[in-house]
Formats: structure tokens, C-alpha cells, sequence
């Protein structure tokens, strides 16, 4: 065999195993991962419009909260930005994570920033020096993570196709099921750590204990 | 639905968060920006198990799990900025580096 031949069907059986977890992954279900089934990109679906004009919205939305010059409307663009992720979530049929996000989320996590902002005595008007020296830096590094995870997505699951028919997979019965069978050790520890993480934060920002002689 | 969507989406927005975990000054900016990379991570985890319909709703229990966490995370976090900003009295990142090497 000429070398040249050897080598070129070493690259194709290397380009072979690259795809070839998409193949095991699929083993033994009917997940489309095959250019053959895939149906093609210029047939846009309701469902994948309506993904990507939330996923604009959501993505638009992060971009200000990165980029605001205001602290407080920074806080309130991150909610657009999650309140987005769960309408991204109903569109994936995942209702019962889509109604946690927005409880969790939009009710506790932002609301705790902003009285993180107000305790720290953040400026509320607009503030010019929000962004450190290393800006350029920042975004060269992210546009690097956005094109090489896009290049190995699109390059790993050209074909794969999601079947929203309709399973019940995201409901709050077939979530809870799972949850309170195989997933109940990992959830009841869980909890202690929540508990601790309640803990921790007290003794943390309570100023009469540990460290006593330093006062 | 093609995979490739939900994927794009989350592979976007965790390249917003680390921008923002690299450019933000003030420490509570900084944890948004790693509440947007954790938000990223969820949706592909969403989107993979709705691809695998999985029998155990390993993706959506993760999910659960991750939000659960990030909610953890943040309270611990604000307390540790809070406690800062009372020893400092700054929230600016660029000021606390007493552990830098001297220039």
C-alpha cells in the first residue's frame, strides 16, 4: 500500500471515530444523527422560529447585561436574559425546569444581586469605570470560546435532530418520578448543602462571631 | 427541532458570561457573568436530554440540580462580597490584590 493511501484512510478512520460518538450515543433508539434523515436546514419549522427569535432575545439581553454602564439595569437585563432561558425551556418542552427557572431565578437569584448591589452602596446612576484595563483582552478571549465551541458543535451535530413530539418528557410527573426514584440520594444531599450554603452565609456576614479579639 | 440551535444559544451565551468574568469591575457584575455561563450550561443540558429522551431525566435533574446550586453559589458569594466590602470598603476587583505579586 503507498503511503500516501495509508495515511489518507488513517485521517478518514480518525474523522470516523470524531463522529462515531454521535453513533453510540444514538445506539438502539431512532435519534436522527445521519445526513440521510436529517431534514434540512432551510425547512425551519414553527417550533425553530420561535427558539431563535427567544434565543435572540435572550442573547441580546445577556449582551447588555454585560455590557450596561448601569449596575441596577444591569441586574434587570440579566432578568430579560433568564426570564428568556425559560421560554427556551418551554420551547424544548421542559415546562417544570422552564416554571423552577423563572421562580428561582427571576424571584430569588436577581433579587438577592441587587440587594448585594445595595449593601455594597453601588452608584445607581450610569458609571464609566464598570470594565477593567484587560477589555480587549476579554474579548478576543471570548469570541475565541464562541468560534471554536460553534466550529466542534456544528462540526459534531450537524445532523442530530430533536423530536419535540409531544413525549411528556419535561412534565412535572415524569420529572418528579425521576426525581423521587433513581435521583433521591443526589436531591437529599442536596439539601444538606443547601443548608450549609445557608449556614456558611450567616456565619459569614454575621459580625459577632469568630474573629472576636481583632474588633 | 435541529440540535445545532439550542446548542448555538448556549455556546453564545457562555462566551458572553466569560466576557463579562474577564471585563466586569465590580465583584456583584461579576457574579451575573457567572450566572450566565451556569444558565448556558443548563440549556445544554435541556437540549441533550430532550435529544437522548433519556429514561432517568438525567439533563433535566441536573438542571434542577444546577439552579439549586446557583442559588447556593450566590448566597455565599454575596455574603463573602458583603464581608469584603465591609473590611475594604470596595467592591472593585482591581483594588483587592494584596496576594499579587510585588511590581
Amino acid at each position: 500500500m503507498d503511503p500516501h493511501g495509508a495515511a489518507a484512510t488513517g485521517a478518514r478512520s480518525k474523522r470516523r471515530g470524531w463522529l462515531s460518538v454521535g453513533a453510540t450515543l444514538s445506539a438502539g433508539s431512532d435519534r436522527i444523527v445521519h445526513a440521510a434523515d436529517a431534514p434540512s436546514y432551510l425547512e425551519v419549522t414553527g417550533n425553530e422560529i420561535v427558539f431563535i427569535l427567544i434565543g435572540v432575545i435572550t442573547l441580546g439581553a445577556a449582551l447588555l447585561c454585560v455590557t450596561s454602564g448601569n449596575v441596577v439595569r444591569a441586574a434587570l437585563w440579566l432578568v430579560v436574559a433568564l426570564g428568556g432561558l425559560a421560554g427556551l425551556y418551554l420551547v424544548l418542552t421542559a415546562e417544570l425546569v422552564a416554571i423552577v427557572q423563572l421562580l428561582i431565578y427571576v424571584g430569588a437569584v436577581v433579587v438577592l444581586l441587587l440587594f448585594g448591589l445595595m449593601v455594597t452602596r453601588a452608584p445607581i446612576g450610569l458609571q464609566l469605570d464598570l470594565n477593567t484595563p484587560n477589555r480587549p483582552i476579554a474579548i478576543i478571549t471570548a469570541l475565541a470560546a464562541f468560534g471554536l465551541l460553534v466550529a466542534a458543535l456544528v462540526d459534531a451535530f450537524r445532523f442530530a435532530y430533536l423530536d419535540l413530539g409531544g413525549s411528556g418528557q419535561g412534565s412535572a410527573e415524569s420529572i418528579g418520578a425521576a426525581l423521587f426514584g433513581s435521583w433521591v440520594l443526589p436531591f437529599e444531599v442536596l439539601s444538606i448543602l443547601l443548608l450549609a450554603a445557608l449556614i456558611g452565609a450567616i456565619a459569614i456576614t454575621r459580625r459577632d462571631v469568630g474573629a472576636r479579639g481583632r474588633r | 427541532m435541529h440540535l445545532l440551535y439550542p446548542l448555538i444559544v448556549s455556546a453564545g451565551l457562555f462566551s458572553i458570561g466569560l466576557y463579562g468574568l474577564l471585563a466586569r469591575r465590580n465583584l456583584v457584575l461579576v457574579l451575573m457573568s457567572v450566572e450566565l455561563m451556569l444558565a448556558a450550561v443548563s440549556l445544554n443540558l435541556v437540549a441533550f436530554d430532550v435529544w437522548l429522551a433519556d429514561v432517568m431525566r438525567s439533563g433535566q435533574v441536573l438542571t434542577l440540580m444546577v439552579i439549586a446550586i446557583a442559588a447556593a453559589e450566590v448566597g455565599l458569594g454575596l455574603a463573602i462580597v458583603l464581608q469584603l466590602f465591609r473590611q475594604r470598603a470596595t467592591s472593585a476587583i482591581d483594588d483587592l490584590d494584596t496576594l499579587t505579586e510585588p511590581r
